[in-house]
């Protein structure tokens, strides 16, 4: 199996500790009444980012649920600035530019996995050489779209890798009440497919198995699924309470295994990190996204905008409506 | 003109247009339930396996949801999907990916991915069909910025909508009434024939009173229309062709020239389209009205079972009581 060097494996804890910091960043811009719902990424940075780092930007595409923007650092600097639109609630938010190939976040939980396996299937048939990445939750794998996208990607041996990330908590649910199943992954048999559980606190791991599964959809042999078990260390979203339902005694056991402090703790062992060059990461990943998020502030909004984008072309009520919007504001209709 | 034209049934001009269509656009993908080697259970798509080959036309397992949701991933993927349901009540099974993805793909994406879908569907009663085979949906999807909803009245405008449905960047509901498959046969143009979607068709003039419909009941609005000439009512008919986009400008014309109008629909009264016409003509025309709007609908209850489907669907008697009925209001 392939494994990521250390030369990888410092880019990828490069891009775990700024995913983890700016997370805090923004939780405390949500806190402050500065941005909408977020929802946490800490402790998945290992099972996302390791997973990311083995695609290939320029042919692969991720289609994230939506606890993973700040993970996708790999697919360049559009998809944060993007993201700092979407918390913002800014329309531009959902429209992350061509080419990065990266979906806006998904809401409807599972709704991706049948997108994820049209578009693999699309790229076969236009014989382009990529794969998709989905990524979403135990609690998403409930869903008709999983069984269905599932099903349907067994068939056609389409190029997707299907990443459940088992986060232990659906919300408030854990994953005894969410199935009965001996694992997530386990239920790739029912799709004639290969399912595997892999350490997704470790993102070594996560990265040999993406790869492999990569290797498998790009020889033409179909989809993988793959359970990355992880635990939440955050809150839902900052509309949660996890105090609620969380044992104590389990997030702190977790919190032993957080995936960042574990492997900055090896790398230092290895003389691949040092505390200078994660107070250097730190501070540059602070930064940008100040500067993400001073540019989403900054970008003008339009009243038309409300409008725009619903079809190619406003129908005649539309138009009507449209100029109804732009007159009761006293704007001009664009 | 001397077009060249050919009399074919509904089906047999659908087949054609997918034919010609798949032909003309390399990027055209056929998928659903029975599509490729049985031709669809209707027949609709005979012949496209065979010649466009299982890549583009393709049997998919009896998942509305995958297919739906696949179809929004061909489209990001630069492909254009026709996706067939086999039936119209089967799409409450895909409702989240139709209402909840396909819609408002171009919307949330900011254009960045354009849902050039077209998602066909037999739908209407008068055949006796088992559950959920003949509701009349298209007023729930009607409520759904970001979807076009197409419904053909002759196998001619079969040919002409699909043709623009299929072509159209945004997704479009392509609705097939099982009655008109063979029911209905008309003279369809041989050529490439395209109409542009939201352009409503007056198929007959009249003076006193408009009948408004769409899809099958357009045929027996026309029955309707011929016998009371008859009896002296001058009576026009519209056919909307679709209901997103609505021809509002030839609605209001028509409603204006003849001061009396009723809706017919199938589907149930509440909530249907019908009432949106209605509240249409309110907001246009009203004061060019001589008597209230009527509306001939189905009834408020699920879509029956075959031994009271007669009891059901709108007819011929309903439809010319509403029309005589208006015609004496003062």
């Amino acid at each position: 199996m392939p494994k990521p060097n250390e030369k990888q494996l410092q880019m990828i804890l490069e891009d775990m500790v700024v995913a983890r910091t700016q997370a805090g960043r923004l939780w405390n811009l949500q806190r402050q009444g500065q941005v909408g719902t977020i929802a946490p990424i800490d402790g998945h940075e290992a099972a996302i980012v390791g997973a990311v780092h083995a695609l290939e930007t320029e042919s692969d595409w991720v289609l994230p649920q939506y606890r993973e923007p700040l993970g996708l650092r790999k697919y360049g600097p559009e998809v944060l600035d993007t993201f700092m639109l979407y918390n913002l609630g800014h329309p531009a938010g959902g429209h992350i530019p061509e080419p990065v190939k990266v979906a806006p976040s998904q809401i409807s939980l599972g709704a991706s996995i049948p997108h994820a396996v049209g578009l693999a299937w699309g790229m076969s048939l236009k014989d382009e050489s990529g794969v998709v990445l989905v990524f979403f939750g135990d609690g998403a794998s409930s869903e008709g779209d999983f069984y269905e996208a599932g099903n349907l990607a067994g068939v056609l041996k389409a190029p997707v890798i299907f990443l459940c990330i088992n986060n232990q908590w659906a919300i408030s649910t854990p994953t005894h009440l969410q199935t009965a199943a001996d694992s997530f992954a386990s239920k790739a048999e029912a799709f004639g497919i290969p399912g595997l559980t892999v350490d997704g606190n470790d993102p070594a791991s996560v990265y040999e198995a993406v790869s492999e599964a990569r290797n498998r959809a790009t020889s033409g042999k179909g989809p993988t699924l793959i359970e990355a078990t992880v635990y939440r260390l955050g809150a839902h979203t900052t509309a949660d309470d996890p105090t609620r339902y969380v044992p104590s005694e389990d997030l702190s056991d977790a919190q032993k295994k957080d995936p960042v402090h574990t492997l900055i703790h090896e790398m230092k062992e290895k003389n691949l990190w040092s505390d200078a060059k994660q107070s250097e990461v730190e501070t540059a990943a602070l930064e940008r996204i100040d500067e993400a998020f001073e540019k989403a502030k900054n970008t003008p909004l339009s009243a038309n905008s409300l409008m725009d984008h619903c079809f190619a072309s406003d129908t005649e009520r539309q138009s009507r409506q449209r100029s109804f919007l732009m007159h009761s504001i006293g704007e001009a209709n664009e | 003109m001397s077009e060249k034209v050919s009399e074919l049934s509904m089906l047999e001009a659908i087949n054609e247009t997918l034919h010609s269509e798949m032909a003309r656009d390399e990027r055209i993908v056929v998928l659903g339930e029975d599509v490729g080697r049985n031709g669809g259970v209707f027949r609709a798509t005979e012949g496209l396996i065979e010649k466009f080959g299982e890549n583009r036309v393709v049997d998919t397992p009896i998942s509305e949801a995958a297919i739906a949701g696949s179809a929004v991933g061909l489209a990001m993927a630069g492909l254009v999907p026709v996706a067939e349901i086999q039936f119209l009540g089967f799409s409450y099974q895909a409702m989240h990916q139709i209402a909840g993805q396909i819609a408002r793909l171009r919307y949330r994406t900011q254009s960045r991915f354009e849902p050039q879908i077209t998602i066909r569907a037999p739908f209407g009663g008068g055949v006796r069909t088992p559950e959920l085979h003949s509701d009349s949906l298209e007023a729930q999807f009607a409520n759904i910025p970001g979807l076009k909803i197409v419904l053909p009245a002759t196998a001619s405008d079969a040919k002409g909508l699909l043709t623009s449905a299929i072509r159209d960047p945004d997704p479009v509901l392509f609705l097939e009434p099982l009655r008109g498959y063979r029911g209905i046969r008309d003279l369809v143009p041989d050529e490439e024939h395209a109409i542009p979607l939201g352009e409503a068709n007056l198929v007959k003039k009249g003076d006193d009173i408009v009948i408004i419909s769409w899809s099958y009941q357009v045929e027996l609005s026309k029955r309707v229309a011929e016998s009371l000439e008859e009896d002296g009512v001058s009576v026009a008919v519209l056919d909307l062709r679709s209901i997103v986009p609505l021809d509002v400008e030839a609605l209001t014309q028509i409603v204006a020239h003849c001061g009396r109008a009723v809706v017919v629909q199938e589907a149930p009264e509440t909530g249907g389209f019908a009432s949106e016409i209605i509240a249409t003509i309110n907001d246009e025309c009203f004061w060019s009205l001589e008597a209230p709007v009527a509306r001939v609908s189905g009834f408020d209850v699920p879509y029956p079972v075959g031994m009271l489907e007669n009891l059901y669907v709108p007819d011929e008697a309903r439809i010319r009581a509403a029309v005589l009925k208006t015609m004496e209001e003062e």
